[in-house]
């Protein structure tokens, strides 16, 4: 090639191609990229090497305190005898009382698959309320599904739950026929139907205590994870509901409903949730007559549904108000009444848009249900406070506990979320 | 107005606390069951173990309580209590009987509206330190930093006494005692402060406890007892018996070994009253006479329950110091069976 150079050949015009080179080495591949995303400038490359030496210095330590780990001991001494000195996490204490950790200290232990199965009817139960692809007979299962939890997880005679679903749907049926004469009607009808139905089957459950029934437990047995899911699944699907009301009252055109929301609203915002659960725990019991069985988990669900509702009541105001003001225009000159234009015109789109908002009161609603531990209930953080570090042979083990119990919340809430970005990309809520 | 309604509310609510409490001993017994107050958990008093059974110092009281009264040492559903809800679930009727390492104070006795029944352990504050800080003596502390719980009596007992000995110290807040631990392994202090008990059991826990030592100081007084609410003297007598059959039988060498044997009649007369084949002291309680015989029968003298539970053989390796038998140079002593 080099010939060509010459001053003999031709100075100016060449009649062949190059053959292509290969770009050079440090614009391609591995280099160029670690050349423009690691080794940019002179600050960057003393990060670079930082973080590297950062990450270095953590796993060297992580890595050999987990494959050291010991999975085998009764206590914390017999762990440490074990290590002889080296770094290695005790999970020990995770392999003896992670049933402890998941169903609390009192839940019978041959009944452990009645959550476990509560728990997977759950998958199922909200797999089709999360995904609209699947067959919409599932829906079924959902709307069984929380009188067969209670039955699972509270044990007890099945017509319990039973009835209370047959007074539901009773409720239900008188809605429907009522509703096409205005959607408060049927409402009214619906409520009145199914109190009246339960205060008959009242009269059956009675007489049938034993039939079918499971082994009973107190809510005061309920522990461990299973508490947190519980209270975090109750108090989630029951505030959805509950703030779409508080939403839609806050901006009602009738004076007093619209206060009622508003102080409720800004009342519960106002006030730490902390000092909800002592109300519950505490102060109410001197309110109730004495003797009376008072369940703390009944009492504790209440006050985080309040809590939550509130929030999710301005989230949803928040996509109320983003909505522009012609499609409430277009309901109106449709002809559609109130509760139709609400149903089918502006909360569909709303709660759209409030997607994020809502996800985001779910996953810090979740995490909050760890405050109950601080009302001397054994949820997952209670157990680990409580009883397992105060046991004369667990105490001093911390890392792999927390760790166990961040790494439990961190699946549930990292599901969540990834959930609520797949949902959003599907519906497109942007209006691009 | 207002104001008043609600004060008639609680004062009705008050009325109804108290009236519940007249009667605890039938309640127990229709029950079938002793609502017993615990804590949520503290090394050795009271914590469940890996199946779920409440075990301690502070959990055999409760057992022993329900042995007597109800015959089945099983028969107590223990209430987790914090240092936050615990007076408030026995005044609310919540509980029948708070064993729960606290305290005995006068404005808990006459304010709060509960009667203590007797003193189960003898504590006092403490300092803590590592041993290659070279101190021997809380005196020395001078311009040390200091672990201690917020919101507890040992934070006032700490100023005092510092004050009173005019040395001065950096306090580092911190919230619970897993969390001191921590910290004070961390470096973050150089002596950590609370009950002697929990010093001692922290201390076990450490993976050098010999590296650590106890100051030889106790700066405060912290006698722990089973209360009851006011105004039901028979079940307090109750709670308060158990307690003294506890440590009268430790006095007179009555052991669950030996207890079977000594129930057929000893020489003894105060035995023979205590375990019932002699007197009538179970019918003045309102109980049969066989009631000691069975609370001690559950988990055996107060000797044996602090052996089993915090006592040297345990890995929390507490001395009975003020908590041996009068008899032995301690506090422990039981008003006579007789």
């Amino acid at each position: 090639m080099s010939d060509q150079h010459t001053p003999a050949a031709v100075a100016y015009v060449r009649t062949e191609t190059l053959p292509e080179l290969p770009p050079p080495a440090s614009e391609a591949g591995l280099v160029k990229w670690l050349r423009e995303n690691l080794f940019s400038s002179i600050p960057n490359s003393i990060l670079t090497i930082l973080s590297l030496w950062a990450i270095y210095v953590i796993l060297s330590g992580v890595i050999p305190w987990i494959t050291n780990g010991i999975w085998d001991a009764s206590n914390i001494r017999e762990c440490r005898e074990l290590l002889n000195g080296a770094s290695g996490g005790c999970f020990a204490v995770i392999a003896e009382r992670w049933p402890q950790l998941v169903f609390g200290i009192a839940y019978p232990q041959d009944a452990y698959w009645r959550p476990s199965l509560a728990f997977v009817l759950l998958l199922v139960a909200v797999a089709p309320v999360l995904f609209s692809n699947l067959p919409r007979m599932l829906l079924a299962v959902t709307l069984v599904y929380p009188f067969l939890a209670y039955w699972l997880l509270w044990g007890g005679s099945i017509f319990i739950p039973i009835t209370a679903f047959g007074g539901a749907a009773i409720g239900y049926m008188v809605y429907t026929r009522l509703v096409a004469q205005s959607f408060a009607m049927g409402l009214l009808g619906g409520v009145v139907a199914a109190l009246l139905a339960w205060w008959v089957f009242g009269f059956i459950t009675d007489n049938t205590r034993g039939v079918l029934a499971l082994e009973a437990v107190a809510s005061r047995d309920m522990g461990g994870f299973m508490l947190n899911m519980i209270l975090g699944t109750v108090c989630v699907s029951l505030s959805l509901p509950i703030g779409i009301v508080l939403a839609l009252g806050r901006q009602s055109d009738m004076l007093i409903i619209k206060w009622i929301c508003v102080v409720f609203i800004e009342f519960i915002r106002g006030v730490p949730l902390i000092t909800l659960l002592f109300v519950a725990s505490v102060v109410l019991a001197y309110f109730f007559p004495p003797g009376t069985t008072q369940d703390l988990i009944l009492r504790v669900i209440i006050m985080i549904t309040l809590f939550s509702s509130a929030y999710i009541a301005e989230v949803i105001r928040g996509g109320l108000a983003a909505l522009p003001r012609g499609q409430y225009e277009a309901g109106d000159s449709l002809g559609l009444d109130y509760a139709q234009a609400m149903r089918l015109i502006i909360l569909p789109q709303a709660l759209k848009i409030s997607i994020p908002g809502i996800v985001n009161v779910a996953v810090g609603l979740f995490k909050d249900t760890t405050l109950v531990s601080v009302i001397s209930m054994f949820d997952l953080v209670g157990m680990i406070r409580g009883p397992i570090l105060a046991s004369t042979d667990w105490s001093g083990v911390y890392w792999e506990l927390w760790g166990f119990a961040a790494l439990l919340f961190f699946i549930v809430c990292y599901s969540i979320s990834q959930y609520s970005q797949w949902l959003e990309r599907k519906l497109a809520t942007d209006h691009r | 107005m207002k104001k008043s309604v609600l004060l008639g509310a609680l004062a009705v609510a008050g009325l109804a606390a108290g009236s519940a409490g007249a009667a605890t001993l039938d309640d127990v017994k229709s029950n079938g069951v002793l609502k017993c107050g615990v804590t949520t958990g503290l090394v050795g008093f009271a914590a469940p173990n890996a199946s779920g059974e409440w075990e301690g110092f502070d959990v055999a009281v409760c057992r022993a309580v329900a042995a007597a009264v109800l015959g089945d040492g099983n028969a107590v559903e223990f209430v987790p209590t914090t240092g936050k809800t615990r007076f408030t679930a026995l005044s609310s009727g919540e509980i029948d009987l708070l064993a729960r390492n606290t305290t005995w104070t006068f404005s808990r006795d006459v304010d709060l509206g509960f009667t203590f029944v007797g003193v189960n352990y003898y504590d006092g504050q403490g300092f803590m330190v590592r041993k290659d800080l070279g101190v021997a003596s809380a005196t020395e502390l001078d311009g040390a930093t200091v672990c201690i719980q917020t919101g507890t009596t040992t934070e006032l007992n700490l100023a005092d006494y510092f004050r009173s000995n005019n040395i001065s110290y950096e306090p580092v807040p911190i919230e619970t005692n897993a969390e001191a631990q921590q910290q004070y392994l961390a470096g973050a202090c150089d002596v950590y402060t609370t009950d002697a008990s929990g010093l001692a059991a922290t201390r076990a826990a450490f993976e050098d406890a010999d590296a650590h030592m106890l100051l030889p100081e106790i700066i405060s007084k912290e006698p722990l007892g089973p209360l009851v609410r006011h105004g039901d003297d028979q079940w307090g007598d109750i709670v308060r018996w158990t307690l003294n059959a506890l440590i009268t039988a430790e006095e007179l060498g009555v052991t669950s070994a030996n207890i079977e044997q000594m129930a057929g009649g000893t020489d003894n007369p105060e035995i023979n009253r205590l375990l019932g084949t002699e007197g009538e002291l179970g019918a003045m309680l309102g109980l049969d006479a066989e009631w000691a015989r069975r609370a001690l029968a559950v988990s055996g003298n107060y000797g044996e329950i602090f052996a089993a539970n915090i006592g040297e053989g345990t890995p929390i390796a507490l001395a009975r110091g003020l908590n041996a038998q009068w008899t032995q140079g301690g506090l422990i002593y039981s008003p006579p069976f007789r």
